[in-house]
């Protein structure tokens, strides 16, 4: 398996001049990440953390005042390594939608409030490729069966869809090209469980039908631990955790991974559970040394001062934590 | 101890209360019931928290709106503390009604005026109900706001003269609640309170519903579609769909082992953290939500992996089945009998 983008050292702040005053937000810093083809890339943590932040800049899809200012992301499609920052506006038009593909947060407000959902199809396919609108109407109704999505949708309005619909139409219509790499951010945020559980039974589908590459984006662990291959834990800008699903959940070495597993609610028990105290410090002026610092339980000196390093402590598994790093020392060699 | 008597009036008691909606459509008219027929005790001898959980569009706000008024029932009556409140003054309801059950809402950033200080909502409640004496002034109110905002781990000096924008989500959500606890209520109705929250905030907010039960007497509607809050924080919980009660009795009975399919149906879908449990079989979801609420017979047969012939054209029985009400065909002894009777040898 090989890598399909990846990133190294990527930092990117928001920078704004208001007044002769400038302020930076650090929300995305030091993030080094590779995605495998084919697989679901999860990408969890708190609102704020700089999670959409980090998909508008691999999607390369961001304007002023959100400013990449160190590192690089490189795509490998087509066999050809494609350095983002180089390309041209044809070739991200190229590239978009037909080879990379995106499900934006709240997606069911995207679609066009005043054209049947089979005409946004054709005015989607019709983009990138030269087809007539009956070949158009053709393949978006064999493609919405496929899905499982009744015929009636053809001819809708979204308004007259419930939500969950709406949601669902949107991921086929940003899937409909055969794209080898979807980024979905918060595609079941503000759905209720059983559409959220239909709406990740297709984002599934789509992606094992096509053996594409899925990055999702949510707080929502749950959804993480029915979707994702590997989970990466982002806190205030930073990558704290990176693991495969099962280490994550059942394995979390940093203390606010534990904390976000632990503060889950489950069926299973009514004990009291714990929730993180404070809450994620401002990114403008983020805290020295570990910016968990202040909430974490087991802060030492070391951590108030000093930034800890991504560390892999076992194979595939990365954290950055200097409690963490100190016990590894000390642990007898295996 | 305190003796559990007869006598004493449930705290509040909703009997049969329907809401209908009607939808136009040209020269005909389409009668679209948000709530049917509800009923639930609330029993003020012990302080409960009571769950209602439902997917978008089951009737959950609707119903809360209804006990707030905020919506005038169209069928059934509401008592609170022995009064009928579905025709009460509008003087009484401000003076007394308010001042017992307080409400707290989903988004607080719409709750408050983005342009007014957050700590001046808790004033004007103050003056509103003459919590503590006009003539003592603002300090006497302040002594008393700080030590409300003490009970959801704030300080009125975090807060003092802030705009609501100035705060974080969940700050702003504990005001809004300090807000509600400000008249001593006996009974609060909380609708989605955590769904715009991210999961670890979400946990605080339920823990201060559950100390505020313990600690201050007060019991909670909460209502959510999140059914391990549900879980974590209710003592009883009601199950909606399309408008109906379909399963009510204590979170264990009902979440532990659900009866109706529907709540089966709910349980399976919460994505568990547990990667063995991932969802293997497929579900089907509802194509087009009102026709599902203009079903004759019961509103889940068109998805009812357990339907019978039966479901199609009746509406089906609340029946009591292993301490907690089910409304449906499947535990309905009669029904059963009629199923076998059709069933050939």
């Amino acid at each position: 398996m090989a890598a399909i983008i990846e990133t190294s050292n990527l930092r990117a702040y928001y920078i704004t001049k208001a007044y002769g005053v400038e302020r930076t937000v650090k929300a995305v810093d030091d993030i080094s990440i590779q995605i495998q083809e084919g697989e679901v890339y999860g990408i969890a943590g708190e609102s704020g953390c700089g999670k959409s932040t980090l998909l508008k800049v691999l999607l390369g899809s961001y304007q002023p005042p959100l400013t990449v200012v160190g590192g690089d992301i490189a795509y490998h499609l087509e066999g050809k390594t494609i350095q983002a920052d180089e390309m041209t506006e044809e070739q991200k038009q190229d590239l978009r939608w037909r080879q990379i593909s995106y499900i934006p947060q709240g997606s069911m407000h995207v679609l066009n409030p005043v054209r049947r959902i089979r005409d946004t199809f054709h005015d989607f396919i019709g983009a990138h490729r030269m087809v007539t609108k009956k070949e158009s109407f053709k393949l978006t109704a064999s493609y919405l069966s496929d899905l499982g999505l009744p015929e009636k949708v053809m001819t809708s309005y979204p308004h007259q869809l419930s939500g969950g619909m709406r949601q669902r139409v949107t991921i086929a219509l940003a899937t409909i090209l055969w794209p080898k790499l979807v980024f979905a951010d918060e595609p079941t945020t503000a759905l209720d469980v059983v559409v959220q559980r239909g709406v990740i039974q297709m984002l599934k589908e789509v992606q094992q039908k096509e053996g594409s590459t899925l990055v999702l984006i949510t707080h929502d662990m749950g959804v993480h631990a029915n979707l994702a291959d590997r989970i990466a834990i982002l806190y205030a800008g930073k990558l704290v955790e990176e693991a495969d699903t099962e280490t994550i959940l059942q394995n979390p070495r940093h203390p606010y991974t534990k904390y976000l597993i632990d503060s889950l609610p489950s069926l299973e028990s009514r004990e009291e559970r714990v929730s993180i105290p404070g809450r994620p410090p401002a990114l403008d002026q983020p805290p020295a040394g570990c910016r968990f610092h202040e909430r974490c339980p087991l802060a030492r000196d070391i951590c108030h001062t000093i930034d800890p390093d991504l560390i892999e402590i076992a194979p595939g598994h990365r954290t950055a934590c200097h409690v963490v790093e100190e016990e590894l020392s000390h642990a007898p060699a295996v | 101890m305190r003796q559990p008597s007869k006598s004493q009036a449930p705290l509040l008691q909703i009997e049969d209360l329907s809401k209908i909606f009607h939808i136009r459509q040209g020269f005909s008219s389409q009668e679209f019931h948000a709530v049917d027929r509800a009923s639930i005790t609330i029993d003020s001898d012990k302080p409960e928290i009571f769950a209602i959980v439902g997917e978008s569009g089951s009737g959950k706000t609707t119903l809360a709106k209804m006990v707030l008024g905020m919506e005038t029932a169209s069928e059934g009556t509401l008592r609170y503390k022995d009064r009928v409140i579905n025709d009460i003054g509008k003087r009484e309801m401000k003076s007394w009604f308010y001042k017992e059950v307080q409400p707290v809402f989903q988004d607080p950033f719409a709750a408050f005026s983005p342009l007014k200080r957050i700590d001046s909502y808790l004033y004007e409640t103050v003056r509103n109900y003459k919590i503590t004496p006009r003539k003592k002034g603002k300090k006497d109110a302040g002594e008393y706001i700080n030590a409300v905002l003490g009970e959801v781990g704030l300080t009125l000096a975090e807060i003092a003269g802030r705009y609501p924008n100035e705060l974080s989500g969940g700050q702003a959500q504990r005001v809004a609640i300090a807000r509600a606890l400000i008249t001593k209520p006996s009974l609060i109705v909380a609708d989605e309170p955590v769904s715009m929250l991210d999961a670890s905030l979400r946990m605080s907010i339920v823990n201060m519903f559950r100390k505020l039960k313990t600690d201050n007497e007060v019991s909670v509607i909460y209502i959510t579609h999140d059914l391990a809050t549900a879980f974590y924080a209710g003592d009883r919980i009601a199950v909606m769909l399309r408008g109906w009660i379909v399963e009510m009795g204590t979170t264990e009975q009902v979440l532990g082992n659900p009866l109706h399919p529907y709540t089966q149906n709910l349980k399976t879908s919460i994505p568990s953290i547990n990667t063995s449990d991932a969802w293997n079989e497929k579900i089907d979801l509802a194509v087009i939500e009102t026709d599902e609420y203009t079903r004759t017979g019961c509103k889940f047969a068109g998805r009812c992996p357990a339907v019978m012939d039966i479901c199609h054209n009746n509406i089906p029985p609340s029946v009591i089945h292993e301490g907690r009400s089910v409304k449906c065909f499947l535990y309905d002894d009669a029904a059963a009998k009629l199923q076998d009777a059709a069933l050939p040898a």
